[in-house]
């Protein structure tokens, strides 16, 4: 089971903050963050891989985006 | 299609590209060591506008106006622009009045604290350790669970309220232009000396700021979140923009004959530390609690970002109040309620930041 992170509506540097905390604390290997600015996309995908997880897939579904991050 | 702007080096060159830009206003005719200040830029408007009446201090200026309809061409031509709203608003307008308040204290945003060291000015120094301390006040805040909470999407003329207003100013321009030696034509006051006098061609002033507000939009540049993202997770990625910006600055000064190094008599600021580091410090805890600097909160509201463009409207009306006030500093010092100032905006900003921890569920 995937945890999902909720960072729809959230401004900088809230979805950062929510998908480390979550990297950092959950159990889960698998993390699902959604966002729905281009720039959170940008700022979440480049926090996780700096906490070294693997971007499985990015997935857009009208104007969110859905990122799947698998922790090391 | 991958932002090829977003990363470290595309971020580099758009800061070499301000760096290099900004310099070139004040050779063009901007005010020394603020070829481009977003803070100083706002305050003439609102002194166009008759929001004070410092006569000094009232122009027009066209590089924020570039700066919200460039970074709106470019969130259209890229599909990134998202009219959003509702995230503590008024929280946000009063946090933009006190952002001016502190900036006009030390005389510059951080985009003119870094180009005012790139001049030469030592004072930019304290300037920069005050937005350095408020910003990392700011992350305490942001460690603790201070934020604003979610914004909504709305319609997408609500995302073109920012970009309306400032095609409005553009217009009023053109219609009202300066009148050598008048301080008015009929609605729009005008610097006849002082700061507000010295200004670049409208239509050079225009395409820069267009020019930076497309490519910001796409870099993200932000100097405040350079500051948060290096205190809060040890990520450099914005600071590398807002590094090359002061290098390129400084070497730009360096050609243009613009690089006078000292402390006392430098253009549009005053030596005294204390308040040079207190008035930014309270800037840097205000940009920090609104999640950008003033110059990333224009080109949010350019992609329809309305949060933003009240917190611009904030800092527009702020400028009204440090003036009418006599909060704001001056080549003298600071000014008869400056103290006042900023010992009431960062009460209301650790009052903001104590407060505001919402539970995300």
């Amino acid at each position: 089971m995937a945890t999902t992170v909720d960072a729809r509506g959230l401004s900088c540097p809230q979805p950062v903050i929510l998908t480390i905390n979550e990297i950092k604390k959950g159990k889960d290997k698998d993390i699902i963050v959604l966002v729905d600015t281009d720039t959170s996309k940008e700022n979440v995908t480049r926090a996780a891989e700096n906490q070294g997880c693997k971007i499985k897939e990015i997935s857009s579904e009208g104007s969110e985006y859905r990122i799947s991050i698998t922790k090391a | 299609m991958k932002n090829i702007f977003a990363t470290r080096w595309g971020l580099i060159t758009v800061g070499a590209i301000i760096g290099i830009l900004a310099p070139l206003l004040q050779k063009l005719g901007n005010p020394a060591n603020m070829g481009i200040c977003v803070a100083c830029f706002e305050r003439d408007i609102a002194g166009a506008l008759g929001l004070h009446r410092a006569a000094v201090v009232q122009y027009m200026r066209p590089e924020i106006i570039g700066f919200v309809l460039g970074s709106m061409a470019a969130a259209y031509i890229f599909k990134e622009f998202r009219p959003r709203l509702g995230s503590a608003t008024v929280v946000r307008f009063v946090l933009g009045v006190f952002a001016m308040i502190g900036a006009l204290v030390f005389l510059g945003c951080p985009w003119r604290a870094v180009l005012r060291l790139a001049g030469g000015d030592g004072n930019a120094i304290l300037g920069i350790l005050g937005l350095t301390f408020g910003i990392w006040i700011g992350t305490l805040f942001l460690k603790k669970g201070y934020n604003l909470g979610r914004t909504q999407a709305t319609h997408a003329a609500a995302g073109w309220m920012l970009p309306i207003i400032m095609l409005g100013f553009l217009i009023l321009m053109v219609v009202f232009p300066q009148i050598q030696g008048q301080d008015k034509n009929d609605v729009l006051f005008y610097s006849t000396s002082g700061p507000g006098s010295m200004h670049a061609p409208l239509l050079v002033a225009l395409i820069i700021g267009l020019a930076i507000g497309f490519l910001a939009q796409r870099s993200r540049f932000c100097t405040m979140g350079a500051i948060r993202d290096t205190v809060l997770f040890g990520q450099t990625h914005l600071l590398s923009g807002f590094i090359s910006l002061v290098v390129f600055a400084f070497l730009t000064n360096l050609v243009l004959g613009q690089f006078n190094p000292g402390f006392a008599g430098q253009p549009v600021a005053h030596t005294m530390h204390v308040w040079n580091f207190a008035g930014m410090a309270l800037a840097g805890l205000a940009f920090a609690l609104a999640g950008g600097c003033p110059g990333r909160q224009l080109f949010l509201a350019g992609e329809g970002d309305g949060d933003a463009a009240v917190f611009v409207m904030g800092m527009i009306v702020g400028a009204g109040i440090a003036h009418n006030f006599g909060m704001a500093s001056g080549p003298n010092g600071i000014g008869p309620h400056g103290i006042a100032a900023v010992v009431t905006g960062t009460l209301v900003c650790l009052f903001i930041g104590f407060t505001m921890r919402k539970k995300l569920a």
